[in-house]
């Protein structure tokens, strides 16, 4: 009947090894963050542009990235390209995976904390004789940013989840890529995913309270 | 000088602004009254280039205002505008809302921006609330920081958009008296304003407009003491 016997201590053993996995986890999603604002910022401006091409791009993007899988976005970054004859490595296949997610839900973020600003912020600093992009960068950015803190805190706790699909394109020095390998060979299969579990929870509860203080510092208005 | 030259503006079918002439002297002070919908925040917009007009031209120390070549971010650091709404940056400090675009924009030093903007908001009376964010201020403190914002890009021109309109009575008089102060330094300013005593006071010459035409403009001795377009007598008479 119910006759596995849980061995911990074999699970713990492997910790170390999970810890170095827990790191390159952190490490894709905090890179696939940085590079996703950084782009979300500009398929924002495409977006404000009024220049159609522009726009274009960056309601495709955001409408690619929040209605298909995510899983189906890191496949194409990493096989989608290879049919084109453009071999991404797992490592660089999940973080581009991950950054184009990260853009398209963060641009439509943004697009929702634009709309709590009013035009006349912008206005005043036209007035004050800031060209366009100054106005938006000066004013209307620090502003923005602020609106859509939390949401962009709940993208990257999504980007750290995001990386146990890493698995599926060869990844295995993430998190989850170490703890299925751990896996293959001791068969602990409970205990090391539990124990990949709680690392998860960990660090995304510490990226919600870090963020907690971090917005603290920040937003002192 | 500001030279509004046969002025015209629509939006879509609705024609704002009818063909508005005025010159505006360098320290000369205009007020603008008249009703609602009449065209007068319009016109303050054409005047630095906010809005584009349909025909005849507005021109700012002799650089025409809505031709292809005039730099408009260079051209509006010479006009000062204020609106009715509050428009302090809410996520900069006080001190911090009058040195930004004298750093950014004027590229000013940023100890330079600092002194100037801190002798600005002395000016105005908010030198104790230097590192206070905006919400914390009343809107009669919110629209002196405005113009001691605007003022710290050292303009030749200041316009004001109705500026105490948004106030709580008891908050107008305390804006009214910073224009006050500028308008006795000798600042040109084109006011528009409901208040019909501040108007009187401060003005050189009052313009009344009337559904987008200025239809009458005279010293406010003479307007209000004399008006002799039948639409001011009733607008008067109204607001009396
Ligand atoms: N951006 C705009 N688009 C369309 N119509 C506009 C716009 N701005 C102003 N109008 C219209 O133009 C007319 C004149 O507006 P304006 O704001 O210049 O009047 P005003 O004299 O300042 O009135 P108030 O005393 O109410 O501020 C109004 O009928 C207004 O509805
Ligand atoms: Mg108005």
């Amino acid at each position: 009947m119910f006759n596995y016997t849980f061995q911990w201590k074999q699970a713990l053993a492997r910790l170390p090894q999970m810890l170095d996995g827990a790191l390159v986890t952190m490490q894709i999603a905090l890179l696939s963050m940085a590079i996703g604002i950084l782009l979300a910022i500009v398929l924002t401006m495409f977006r404000l542009s009024g220049i159609r091409v522009l726009s274009a791009i960056a309601r495709t993007w955001v409408e690619i990235a929040r209605n298909t899988p995510a899983l189906f976005q890191i496949y194409m970054a990493h096989f989608g390209l290879g049919s084109f004859g453009i071999y991404l490595s797992p490592f660089a296949s999940i973080l581009l995976g991950i950054t184009f997610n990260n853009a398209g839900y963060l641009t439509e973020n943004f697009r929702g904390a634009l709309k709590a600003i009013p035009d006349t912020q912008a206005r005043a600093a036209r007035s004050l004789g800031f060209p366009q992009a100054g106005a938006f960068r000066y004013v209307v950015l620090p502003q923005m940013l602020r609106i859509a803190f939390l949401p962009m805190t709940n993208q990257m706790v999504w980007a750290i989840l995001m990386t146990s699909l890493g698995v599926t394109v060869g990844m295995n020095s993430d998190l989850y890529g170490v703890t299925q390998d751990l896996n293959a060979l001791t068969f602990r299969t409970f205990e090391l995913f539990a124990l990949a579990a709680v690392i998860f929870y960990v660090i995304t509860k510490a990226i919600t309270l870090g963020a907690r203080l971090i917005a603290a510092r920040l937003f002192r208005y | 000088m500001i030279e509004i030259e046969n002025v015209r503006k629509s939006f879509g079918t609705l024609e704002v602004l009818k063909g508005i002439d005025l010159t505006v002297q360098k320290g000369e002070v205009v007020t603008v009254i008249g009703g609602s919908g009449s065209g007068k925040s319009t016109l303050l917009t054409c005047i630095n280039g906010l809005e584009p007009i349909d025909s005849g031209r507005i021109l700012v120390d002799g650089t025409e205002v809505h031709a292809k070549a005039t730099d408009l971010n260079r051209l509006r650091r010479k006009i000062g505008i204020v609106f009715q709404q509050f428009n302090a940056f809410p996520h900069l400090t006080v001190l911090e809302n009058v040195m930004l675009a004298q750093v950014k924009v004027l590229k000013r030093p940023k100890a330079e921006a600092e002194a100037e903007a801190v002798k600005q908001l002395n000016h105005v009376g908010l030198g104790d609330k230097l590192a206070v964010y905006p919400s914390r201020l009343s809107g009669g403190q919110q629209q002196r920081m405005a113009i001691a914002r605007a003022l710290a890009m050292s303009p030749g021109y200041m316009l004001f958009d109705e500026v105490t309109s948004a106030l709580d009575p008891q908050l107008v008089g305390e804006v009214l008296d910073t224009l006050r102060m500028l308008a006795r330094e000798g600042m040109t300013m084109i006011c528009v304003t409901h208040e019909m005593k501040f108007a009187r006071e401060v003005s050189d010459r009052v313009a009344f407009f009337h559904k987008g035409v200025m239809a009458e403009i005279a010293p406010p001795d003479h307007l209000f003491g004399a008006p002799r377009d039948p639409e001011l007598q009733k607008f008067l008479s109204a607001t009396h």
